[in-house]
């Protein structure tokens, strides 16, 4: 059984779903944007294991460089919030950021 | 099975292992350590891949940087004489139920399909992206150096301390 693109499939299917999960169940900020990143990496493991055996060009690895970009951009902004929130509440929680609540 | 297809599993396990680890662990850095080992498997992912420059880009970003910062939120948002740094977990079994089956369906698409085909790309990639960047790509690789320009100043100022408060 050589390696197919279905097995990197299978991969990128299973860091999805892990991070969906972490997504659903954490409650700790910090924790959520972890499992952001699975899902984030997730989906370039697909553009860059399409890129080589579906279209046969670089156009996808070209994707998931701007999807790294917009990681680093996504992490560096949801960690200043998540330190601002807690130094107003003294809790990284996600339950506990209500201060919008009428 | 050939040498390269052991190296794709033991890249696959290591990845999805660790990520399990993340979802997992019931202290926050050990969720952040596992992480680590997460974005190693993928860069040996995108070798395997063919994928050379992301690869690279993925161990200097995502090890060297996001995940440094990771660990910096989860330094700054306990208390540093609080070591078992618990995080509680919710709706475990809605997630559960959730997450397994989105993973029986992607799987059962990605091995139902018939998938196309294509010649192997040449290995070194990194000319071909950077002729892309300025070339076809050239309006996102702007818009993407102003998106970065942006978030840097805006997370300065988020975390900024007011001088009178």
């Amino acid at each position: 059984m050589t390696t197919g693109l279905e097995h990197y499939l299978l991969v990128s299917g299973a860091l999805l779903s892990l991070g969906i999960l972490g997504l659903l169940t954490r409650r700790n900020a910090v924790n959520v944007l972890m499992s952001i990143e699975l899902i984030l990496n997730s989906a370039n493991i697909n553009l860059v294991a399409f890129s080589r055996y579906g279209a046969g060009n670089v156009n996808g690895q070209v994707f998931a460089v701007f999807v790294i970009v917009v990681a680093a951009a996504e992490v560096a902004v949801a960690l200043a919030i998540v330190l601002t929130m807690y130094r107003l509440r003294r809790t990284p929680n996600l339950d506990d950021a209500d201060i919008l609540k009428g | 099975m050939t040498a390269v297809d052991y190296v794709f599993w033991v890249f696959a396990i290591l990845t999805v292992g660790s990520a399990a680890v993340v979802v997992s662990a019931r202290s926050l850095i050990y969720s952040a350590f596992a992480l680590l080992f997460t974005f190693f498997g993928v860069a040996g992912l995108y070798v395997l891949l063919g994928a050379d420059f992301l690869a690279a880009a993925q161990l200097l970003i995502y090890v060297g940087g996001i995940l440094v910062l990771l660990l910096f939120g989860v330094m700054l948002t306990h208390k540093i004489y609080d070591l078992n740094l618990r995080t509680e977990k919710t709706q475990l079994l809605p997630g559960l139920i959730i997450a397994t089956g989105l993973f029986i369906i992607v799987a059962a698409v990605a091995f139902k399909t018939q998938w196309p085909q294509a010649a192997r790309l040449p290995a070194p990639t990194t000319h071909e992206i950077g002729r892309m960047f300025l070339g076809e790509y050239l309006l996102a690789f702007e818009a993407a150096s102003v998106l970065l320009l942006v978030a840097l100043i805006g997370a300065a100022m988020i975390v900024r301390r007011k001088k009178d408060a």
